[in-house]
C-alpha cells in the first residue's frame, strides 16, 4: 500500500532532488520572511526557470513544494520581530509574536515557532500520508452550507478575541466584512462599491490589505514618534538566543491541538492558512488562557497559530493530490506548473503518477526536516535584525513589499490602494482597535457571504438548507457552544469559587 | 496633452526608422501579458507559447510572461489600450471570457475595436455533466427537467454570474427550446475544479465548463459527461461523450484561446506576429502542448479572426440581453 512513498523516499533521496529540496527550504524561508513576497510570487518567478532548466516534473515539484512550505517557516520572522506579518498565514503570529520579541526574546520566539512549525507540518504530512484518499471524502461532504457553518464558528471563535474591549473587536471584524464586499459580486455580477475602476472589480487583495494595514501603518507610526521626538525605545536588549526545552514542553498540548486543526482546515478546498491560525489561535486562547496572557507575550499563543499554518499547508497537499483542485492559492499555482509539464491533476493521479505524487509527499518529510535545521540556528542571525534601528528597517521592509506587489499586480493602482488602506489603518491603531479582527473578517466575511448565497440559490431562498445535514448541525453547535459555554462558566465560577481569583 | 505631444516626437522618428529597416524582429524584450494570477488559462496560454515560440526560433530570446490580474482581464485590456498604444513588442493572452466582458460592457469606456486581435491557438469545448449517481442520462433527459421546472437542476461553474460558464447553460437550455432562462439557477465558483467537487459530492446538479477542467474526473468515472458543445465529437478518449448537435441540441461553445495586440502598431510587426502564430499553430511541438492538455483544433484564418470576435459580441450581447443580464 505504501509502495509510491518508499519509491517516492527512493526519487527524493537522489542527489539532484535533496539539494533542491534544500534550495527550495531556503529560497522559501527567504519569501516568506520578506512580506509581500509570498510563496505566490515566488513559484511564479521559479516555476518558469524550473521549466526552462530542463527539470523533469518530480524535481520541478519537489523544489516548488520547498518553497510553498519553506515560506509558512519564514512568514513568521517579520511577524514576530516588526509586527508586520510575512504572508498570509502569519498574521496571528504577531499576536504574541510581537510582544514576546519587545521583552526581549525574540531568539526564544523565532526558535519555539521553527519547532511548532515543524511539529505541525510532521503530523500533517503523516495524515496526508495514512488518509489522503480518505479525507478527501470529507472535502467532498462540505458544501455551500456547510461551508457557511464552518464560517459561523470561526466567527463565533473570534470572540474570544474579546478581552478587552469587545465593542472594539466586533467593529474591527465587521469593517473587514465590509471591506470584503467590495468586488464584482459572483452571486449576481453586480458591481458593488468599484467607483467605475477596473482594479477594483476583483476586490482588495490580500497581500495589499495586509501590507497596507499592518507595514503602512507601522511607518506612519514612527513617523509620528519620530516628529514628536518620542524616544522609540520600547525594545528590550536581545537576550538569550535559543529557546529551551521547557518551553517547547509547556505549549505541547497547544501545539498537538492547533496541528489537527490546522490540518483539518488545510484540507477544505479554499480555506488556507490564515483560516487556520486564527481558528487554532481562538481555540488555544478558550482553552488555556486562564491569566489573560495571550496577546501579551504567551508562548502557546505563538505556537498555535505557527503550528496551525504549517499543518495546513500540508494539508492543502490532500485536495491536491487527491481530487486535482487547489486547497489554497497556493497550490493552484503548484496544479498549474504540473499542467506546465503535461501532467493532468485530478483524482487518478495517485495512480496514474505514483513516481511524482510518491516523491513529493517524501520530500515534504524531507524538506520539514531540513526547514528545522535550517531555522533553529538561524533563530539566533535574525533576531539580530532587530538591532538595526527601526527606522531603517520598517521602511526597508516596506519597499521590499511595494516591490512584490508591484510584481504581483504590474500595476500602481494597487500600491495607491495600499497607502490608503495603511493611513485607515494608523488611524485604527490610534483609536486603539486591534487590526487582527479586521484581517479576520475581511478573510471569513469574503468565503461566508459566497457560500451563503450559494446555498440560497440551491434551496431557492429557503433558509433551512443551512441546518440539514448533519455535518452543518454539528458546526452551529460548536459555535453555539464556543460563545455559551465561557459565558457560563465564568458565572458559575463566581458563584460557586468566589474567592478562588482575586483579581 | 503634454504627452501626447512628447509621444508624437519620440515616436516619429520611431516610424521613419523603421520603414527604412526592411522587416520587423522582435526585440529583447518582448513580453506576453496574462491577464490573470499564475496558474490558470491565460498564464498557460504566454507560457505554453512562449516556449515554443524560442524551440521554433520565432524569438531570440524567452518571452516573459507578465502576471496582471484583475477585473477578469480588464485591468491588463486597460493597460493595453491606455499605456501601450503602438508596442510592438507585446502579446496578451485572451480567450472567449475576455469577449463575454467586452460584450456586456465590463470593461468601462472600451471595446474591442481598440486593440489589434491577432488569431488563436486552439479551443476548449464546453462540457455539461453530471456526477455518476445522476437520474440524468442524456442531454435530453436534463433539459427535459427543466422544460418542467428551470429550476430542477443547480448547475456549478468556475466562472461568476453571466460569465462564459453560465452562459454555456443559457446557449444550451435556449437551443433546446427551455423557457425562463433566468431562472436557472448557476452557482458560480472560484475555478472549475471548486465546482466539480460540489458536483462530486452531491451538492449540485451538473457541472459547467470546459473539458480540461473535467478531464480528471470523466477518467476516473465519478461524473458522466451528458454532452461536449463541439461540431464534431472530440477526439482519443474523449469520443464516447456524444455532441449536443448529435443529440438534437445546437449548441456550440467554444473557448478558444489566443492574443490580441495593442493598437496603432507597425503593419510588419502585426504581421510578423500573425504569422508567428501560424507558424506556432502549425507545428509538431504545439500539437503536442494541444494532445497533453485537451486543446481542441480552432484557428481562423487571421483576415476573418476580427470579424469572427466582433460577431461572437454580437451573439453574447443578444443572448444577455435576452436574459436580463445587460440592458
Amino acid at each position: 500500500m505504501f509502495d509510491f512513498l518508499i519509491q517516492g523516499f527512493g526519487v527524493a533521496l537522489t542527489p539532484l532532488n535533496l539539494g533542491l529540496a534544500f534550495l527550495g527550504a531556503l529560497l522559501g524561508t527567504l519569501f516568506g520572511a520578506l512580506p509581500g513576497i509570498g510563496p505566490i510570487n515566488g513559484i511564479a518567478i521559479l516555476m518558469p526557470l524550473a521549466y526552462t532548466l530542463g527539470l523533469p516534473a518530480e524535481s520541478a515539484l519537489i523544489l516548488l513544494a520547498g518553497i510553498y512550505t519553506g515560506s509558512e517557516y519564514g512568514g513568521r520572522m517579520s511577524s514576530i520581530l516588526l509586527n508586520v506579518p510575512g504572508d498570509a498565514g502569519a498574521v496571528m503570529t504577531t499576536l504574541d509574536g510581537h510582544p514576546l520579541a519587545k521583552k526581549g526574546l525574540a531568539g526564544p520566539a523565532l526558535g519555539l515557532s521553527a519547532v511548532s512549525s515543524f511539529i505541525g507540518a510532521t503530523i500533517a504530512i503523516i495524515g496526508l500520508t495514512l488518509f489522503a484518499p480518505l479525507l478527501a471524502i470529507v472535502a467532498v461532504k462540505f458544501g455551500p452550507a456547510e461551508f457557511f457553518g464552518l464560517m459561523i464558528f470561526a466567527f463565533a471563535s473570534m470572540s474570544a478575541m474579546m478581552g478587552k474591549d469587545p465593542i472594539k473587536t466586533l467593529i474591527g471584524a465587521v469593517l473587514g466584512v465590509l471591506i470584503s464586499t467590495v468586488g464584482v459580486d459572483s452571486g449576481t455580477g453586480v458591481l458593488r462599491f468599484t467607483f467605475d475602476m477596473p482594479e477594483l472589480y476583483d476586490g482588495i487583495d490580500f497581500v495589499v490589505m495586509i501590507i497596507g494595514l499592518f507595514a503602512v501603518s507601522e511607518i506612519l507610526l514612527m513617523l509620528e514618534h519620530a516628529f514628536r521626538h518620542d524616544q522609540d525605545g520600547e525594545m528590550a536588549p536581545i537576550g538569550r538566543v535559543m529557546v529551551k526545552m521547557s518551553e517547547v514542553l509547556y505549549c505541547k498540548w497547544a501545539i498537538l491541538r492547533s496541528s489537527v486543526i490546522g490540518f483539518v482546515i488545510g484540507v477544505l478546498p479554499g480555506t488556507g492558512a490564515s483560516v487556520a491560525s486564527a481558528v487554532a489561535y481562538t481555540t488555544e486562547k478558550r482553552i488555556s488562557d486562564r491569566d489573560n496572557t495571550f496577546g501579551t507575550g504567551d508562548m502557546r499563543g505563538l505556537a498555535a497559530p505557527e503550528a496551525a499554518n504549517n499543518a495546513s499547508a500540508a494539508g492543502s497537499f490532500v485536495p491536491m493530490l487527491t481530487l486535482g483542485i487547489p486547497g489554497s492559492g497556493t497550490t493552484a499555482i503548484l496544479l498549474g506548473a504540473l499542467m506546465l509539464y503535461n501532467i493532468n491533476p485530478g483524482p487518478m493521479m495517485f495512480r496514474e503518477q505514483p513516481v511524482v505524487v510518491g516523491g513529493l509527499i517524501a520530500s515534504l518529510y524531507i524538506g520539514n526536516v531540513m526547514l528545522l535545521l535550517l531555522n533553529l540556528p538561524l533563530a539566533g542571525v535574525f533576531a539580530r535584525v532587530l538591532q538595526v534601528p527601526r527606522w531603517l528597517l520598517v521602511p526597508s521592509v516596506a519597499i521590499l513589499a511595494f516591490v512584490g506587489v508591484y510584481q504581483l499586480h504590474s500595476d500602481l493602482m494597487a500600491i495607491y490602494l495600499m497607502l490608503v488602506i495603511g493611513v485607515f489603518g494608523y488611524l485604527l491603531r490610534k483609536f486603539g482597535f486591534s487590526l487582527a479582527p479586521v484581517v479576520l473578517g475581511f478573510v471569513l466575511g469574503g468565503l461566508m457571504e459566497e457560500n451563503l448565497r450559494r446555498a440560497l440559490s440551491i434551496s431557492g431562498g429557503d433558509v433551512g438548507i443551512l441546518f440539514q445535514s448533519n455535518l452543518s448541525i454539528g458546526l452551529w453547535i460548536a459555535a453555539a457552544l464556543v460563545v455559551l459555554v465561557p459565558m457560563f462558566a465564568g458565572k458559575l465560577k463566581a458563584k460557586f469559587l468566589p474567592a478562588a481569583r482575586p483579581s | 496633452m503634454k504627452h501626447a505631444i512628447i509621444k508624437t516626437f519620440l515616436i516619429f522618428p520611431l516610424l521613419i526608422f523603421s520603414s527604412l529597416t526592411l522587416a520587423y524582429e522582435p526585440g529583447s524584450k518582448t513580453e506576453c501579458i496574462a491577464p490573470a494570477d499564475p496558474g490558470g488559462g491565460w498564464d498557460f496560454t504566454c507560457r505554453n507559447a512562449a516556449n515554443v515560440f524560442q524551440e521554433l526560433g520565432l524569438m531570440p530570446k524567452t518571452m516573459q510572461t507578465i502576471n496582471m490580474a484583475g477585473a477578469g482581464g480588464g485591468v491588463a485590456f486597460a493597460h493595453t489600450v491606455s499605456k501601450r498604444r503602438g508596442d510592438d513588442d507585446l502579446l496578451v493572452a485572451a480567450s472567449t471570457s475576455t469577449v463575454t466582458r467586452l460584450a456586456q460592457g465590463q470593461f468601462p469606456g472600451m471595446d474591442a475595436s481598440m486593440v489589434n486581435w491577432l488569431g488563436t491557438i486552439g479551443a476548449d469545448y464546453g462540457v455539461i455533466a453530471v456526477s455518476k449517481d445522476s437520474p440524468y442520462h442524456n442531454l435530453n433527459e436534463l433539459m427535459d427537467a427543466m422544460k418542467q421546472d428551470p429550476r430542477a437542476v443547480k448547475f456549478a461553474g468556475g466562472s461568476a454570474n453571466g460569465g462564459w460558464d453560465h452562459l454555456k447553460v443559457l446557449i444550451a437550455a435556449k437551443a433546446a427550446g427551455v423557457e425562463n432562462l433566468p431562472r436557472i439557477p448557476y452557482l458560480s465558483y472560484n475555478n472549475g475544479g471548486e465546482a466539480l467537487t460540489q458536483l462530486v459530492g452531491g451538492h449540485v446538479g451538473a457541472f459547467t465548463g470546459d473539458i480540461t477542467e473535467a478531464k480528471g474526473f470523466f477518467e476516473s468515472g465519478d461524473i458522466r459527461v451528458l454532452a461536449v458543445l463541439s461540431e464534431d465529437r472530440l477526439p482519443g478518449a474523449f469520443s464516447t461523450i456524444p455532441t449536443a448537435r448529435g443529440q438534437g441540441i445546437d449548441a456550440i461553445g467554444a473557448n478558444w484561446r489566443g492574443f490580441y495586440m495593442p493598437a496603432d502598431i507597425d503593419d510588419d510587426a502585426k504581421q510578423y506576429w500573425v504569422d508567428a502564430i501560424d507558424k506556432l499553430y502549425a507545428s509538431d511541438q504545439w500539437k503536442k502542448v494541444m494532445k497533453s492538455n485537451g486543446l481542441m483544433p480552432f484557428h481562423p484564418d487571421s483576415s476573418e479572426f476580427e470579424a469572427f470576435v466582433k460577431q461572437q459580441i454580437q451573439d453574447i450581447q443578444s443572448l444577455s440581453k435576452e436574459i436580463g443580464l445587460i440592458q
